[in-house]
């Protein structure tokens, strides 16, 4: 037997939870919906008539919020295939290492955010006449930063509350003051590139950066710890 | 087939306070279906949970020919495992299934062996795309021992795998057994059903209390002398 390399074994799981939520696309629309829900419910308080009302820091607050929400409505289902018929035993028992898994269940689960947040920044933008194209491309680095800080801590959670009734109520509690530093690096940074009146970007360098760097830090824990979480033994 | 024992060596488990098993000593022999009885709490899912490497002995070794099971993660390609719970992805359909596990094992001409599983287990007649969600019981459990038996494993593990099988069902699965049995495949499992161990399993393992209380192997067993063996062991149950 030729066994895949840890990567291509990452990426058969990351791709068989994307082809099996293309074809239901039950977290897509789920988390599609929580998002605009949130992005809606700001827009009733912060906008009047015509007239938007709100900062680049605000507007860059409700997007992270609605990333927040709609991202946790991900990760409660992240392990939900598994669950389903001890599906998760097989996947223990083959040869495939842990973490590997965890780095397949966190690249499906990021890209799924991902996507989602594709489709809700311009929503956001259109609501608060926010600014995207100057820094479109920093931008979509930051989200993509932003998701992998936050589902990388959050498949660890979602692991270790597998076989938890009170999962979903759970899951929120556990997850959201370990994520903070994250949703505080990736909203300053988006502040300012948001911000067409900020003097330069050197703060929102300094933010990325520190996001990479929580990313690394996060990532690596998350590989170190996936397999203790997940035998709960 | 391989020819490698499976060896308990002074095994036990506790959970926090809780001793589940205890000095557990045993070998598993290729070419034998050995029946682990218990009454309830006795420790058998425990055992399976350690000889499937889900679970790690608190004490002791399981070692197979002359590799500690713990220790080397790659000797979880020579187990394969049936559950109450089939283990396979509701979402995917039964050749997806077996297709994803296939890739995850590497193996060789794989979709060569899911055509034979398929047709092995009955499966090649399903519609191609159904989902294993819309399988009644059987067929998932059909699929389970195709997922199981995909890799070839040396040891195969059941765990109450006709538990909610009917009858035509059950007796299906006592025949994939001995078919395993006769093929030199070394056969551990756990089952409350005295009759259906006695029919095809040529060494059997009493649990009492976490402990080893019969551990015996001849050619055969008739239900009687399952049933002598087992009421033996577990008497003075409280």
């Amino acid at each position: 037997m030729a066994r895949p390399s840890w990567a291509g074994q990452a990426g058969r799981i990351a791709w068989k939870d994307l082809h099996i939520e293309g074809r239901s696309r039950e977290v897509l629309y789920t988390m599609g919906f929580m998002a605009a829900l949130v992005v809606l419910v700001f827009s009733f308080a912060f906008i009047s008539g015509q007239e938007v009302t709100v900062g680049p820091d605000v507007v860059a607050g409700i997007l992270w919020v609605a990333v927040l929400f709609s991202g946790t409505v991900a990760l409660s289902r992240t392990f939900d295939r598994e669950r389903e018929s001890e599906a998760i035993r097989s996947l223990l028992l083959s040869p495939v290492p842990r973490s590997a898994i965890y780095a397949g269940k966190l690249a499906a689960t990021a890209a799924i955010m991902f996507l989602v947040e594709l489709l809700l920044t311009p929503l956001l933008a259109a609501l608060f006449s926010a600014v995207l194209w100057p820094h479109a491309l920093w931008l979509g680095l930051l989200l993509l930063l932003g998701t992998i800080g936050f589902a990388s801590v959050g498949v660890i959670f979602s692991a270790a509350l597998l076989r938890a009734r009170s999962r979903d109520a759970l899951l929120g509690a556990l997850l959201f003051p370990i994520v903070i530093p994250v949703l505080l690096a990736a909203s300053r940074a988006t502040a300012y590139l948001l911000d067409p009146a900020a003097p330069d970007l050197d703060p929102a360098l300094f933010w990325t950066r520190f996001l990479a760097a929580l990313d690394v830090v996060f990532v690596v824990v998350g590989l170190w710890t996936f397999e203790p979480v997940v035998m709960g033994d | 087939m391989s020819e490698r024992e499976l060896r308990l060596v002074n095994v036990g488990k506790t959970f926090g306070r809780h001793r589940a098993l205890a000095d557990v000593s045993l070998a598993f022999v290729p070419g034998r279906v050995a029946a682990v009885l218990g009454p309830n709490g006795a420790g058998k899912s425990t055992l399976l949970g350690l000889l499937s490497t889900l679970s790690q002995p608190s004490q002791g070794r399981i070692i197979l020919g002359d590799e500690d099971l713990s220790r080397h993660s790659r000797l979880r390609a020579s187990i394969g495992y049936v559950g109450h719970e089939p283990g396979v992805y509701g979402d995917l359909s039964a050749r997806q299934n077996l297709r994803l596990f296939a890739s995850l094992y590497g193996i060789a001409n794989g979709e060569r062996r899911i055509d034979e599983m398929l047709a092995r287990v009955g499966l090649d007649g399903v519609r191609r795309e159904g989902a294993a969600r819309t399988f009644s019981r059987g067929m998932l459990q059909r699929l389970s021992l195709a997922r199981a038996l995909l890799h070839e494993p040396e040891i195969l593990l059941f765990d109450e795998p006709g538990s909610a099988l009917d009858p035509a069902g059950a007796a299906w699965l006592a025949g994939e057994l001995q078919r395993e049995r006769e093929a030199g495949r070394l056969v551990v499992l756990v089952t409350h059903d005295l009759v259906a161990a006695a029919a095809i399993a040529t060494h059997v393992v009493v649990l009492r209390r976490g402990r080893v209380a019969c551990d015996e192997t001849r050619t055969s067993f008739s239900a009687d002398e399952v049933r002598a063996l087992y009421e033996e062991a577990t008497r003075g149950k409280a």
